[in-house]
């Protein structure tokens, strides 16, 4: 399974900022390079569909592709570097406690998606693509739909076979768990915590997340 | 899972939108033939209704794509939404293309090759020269080495289109599988010459192709294979084409494909 569990050393008194995110909400950030910013799954099994920028230019953002192709490997953990679209090294997993993370489910779930998957019913029915939407609409700053690629599912459990299936599983992360990343490059995240009720993505019970911003050590520490 | 609408609910007209059966290929339905050298990029418009039929000029050939709505470029192919609607890493016939509207750009009406990579992104500059060397056009001439990052710029550019445009790309005619550990392994012989895709537009779609070796090609020489390209036409999915009646979920696909032209 390649799980890898990797525990921060980082203490929560140290950290220069903390925001708890109710779920089905969007949210935009910006840290520094340096700075490493810690995603917690406080409920457990809840999907954090996230997606990078360059700051500076947000036309270079995360890439599922370059991502996977830097490492070989299609699941997210320890020691990955996320992968812009200019096949630059963005941010670095430090720390993870949940132990493996999906990106080829990175679709982030939309009305219309939702509309194939589950039913034309169920179009109205709230999604992480209305979340990025309305996130972006809100940044403004020149950021569109086409900006808008496929992202990171934190905590998701989408595992592929040999024989080229695909599933959605039950995840295998839990209450408290945790995944720890350091920025390459000033980064701009936005991020929807997921509303999906029709698949095990949040365990049918969407629930709120954490963020803690810590700076960088001071060099010799 | 499945929803309670279907084909059969719709009202009459949108019903009589929709052919009764697809057509199959022949050669006097052919529009028109041209062939990509390997290495090469193209793009082009596919109208709705008509088909791609690429064939490969030799074995483990790879062609490279992308795909977008011609009416409104922000509609784009999305990898994650073809995989997790049809629960496949891989297309194959019978599967189709979906953009990120929940609409079937294009459906894999035949192919004879039994796999195609949607995981293995795209070869960039750096990547081609560390693998096979820099061969620039002032020494080399129109034998210069090529990559498909810096091919879908080139044709992108042509339709106002440009790095914020390239997303997760289709492989045709490669095939990577993933083990246990979730690590890639490339398969050499995934095509032969000869092997040839139907690629059915279901909607007006500007086409960018590059035909660049595979990233994770292990092949270290630079040696693209051509591939030719014949547009012709089909005709839209039938109400009994295996694309639309092999899974729910591509039944309701092609309901919102179709609605869009009504």
């Amino acid at each position: 399974m390649n799980i890898r569990i990797v525990e921060s050393k980082l203490s929560r008194d140290d950290a220069i900022f903390t925001f708890e995110h109710a779920p089905g909400e969007p949210w935009m950030h910006e840290i520094k390079a340096g700075q490493i910013v810690r995603i917690v799954d406080l409920g457990g099994n809840q999907a954090v569909d996230t997606l990078f920028f360059n700051a500076r230019k947000p036309e270079e953002r995360y890439s599922l592709t370059e991502t996977m192709l830097a490492q070989g490997n299609i699941y997210l953990g320890v020691g990955t570097q996320i992968m812009s679209s200019e096949a630059r090294p963005m941010l670095t997993i430090v720390a993870d406690t949940c132990g493996r993370h999906d990106t080829v489910g990175g679709g982030a779930c939309s009305q219309e998606g939702n509309s194939v998957r589950y039913g034309l019913e169920k179009r109205f029915m709230h999604c992480c693509r209305d979340n990025f939407m309305l996130g972006i609409g809100t940044w403004g700053r020149g950021m569109e739909k086409r900006d808008v690629v496929s992202n990171i599912n934190f905590f998701m459990n989408v595992p592929v076979y040999a024989d080229g299936k695909l599933r959605f599983e039950d995840g295998i992360s839990g209450p408290g768990k945790y995944v720890e990343l350091r920025a390459e490059m000033d980064i701009l995240i936005l991020i929807s915590n997921c509303p999906q009720l029709n698949n095990p993505a949040n365990g049918y019970n969407p629930t709120p997340i954490e963020y803690l911003v810590w700076d960088p050590a001071p060099s010799g520490s | 899972m499945s929803g309670t609408l279907t084909f059969a609910h719709l009202p009459a007209l949108a019903k009589a939108s929709v052919p009764d059966h697809s057509t199959a290929y022949s050669p006097e339905l052919s529009l028109w033939r041209e062939t990509m050298p390997g290495g090469y990029h193209w793009s082009g418009l596919l109208r709705r209704g008509n088909s791609l039929r690429m064939t490969c000029g030799g074995d483990d050939a790879n062609v490279s794509a992308l795909f977008f709505n011609h009416e409104d470029r922000n509609e784009r192919y999305n990898m994650p939404d073809t995989l997790k609607q049809q629960e496949t890493a891989y297309l194959r016939e019978g599967l189709v293309c979906y953009s990120d509207m929940g609409r079937v750009l294009c459906s894999i009406a035949k192919s004879s090759c039994p796999w195609h990579d949607t995981m293995g992104g795209m070869s960039n500059a750096t990547v081609a020269a560390s693998k096979y060397g820099v061969h620039r056009y002032q020494e080399h001439r129109n034998a210069m080495y090529r990559n498909a990052y810096d091919g879908f710029l080139t044709q992108l550019g042509k339709w106002g289109m440009g790095k914020r445009d390239i997303v997760a790309n289709v492989n045709f005619f490669s095939k990577i599988f993933v083990d246990p550990d979730g690590a890639f392994k490339f398969v050499r012989g995934n095509s032969k010459k000869g092997d040839f895709i139907d690629l059915r537009f279901e909607m007006n779609t500007i086409v960018v192709l590059s035909t660049c070796q595979h990233r994770l090609d292990p092949n270290p020489d630079y040696a693209p294979v051509a591939v030719e390209l014949e547009c012709w036409r089909s005709g839209t999915a039938g109400k009994d084409d295996p694309c639309r009646l092999g899974l729910p979920e591509n039944g309701r696909g092609f309901i919102q494909t179709e609605r869009y032209f009504l």
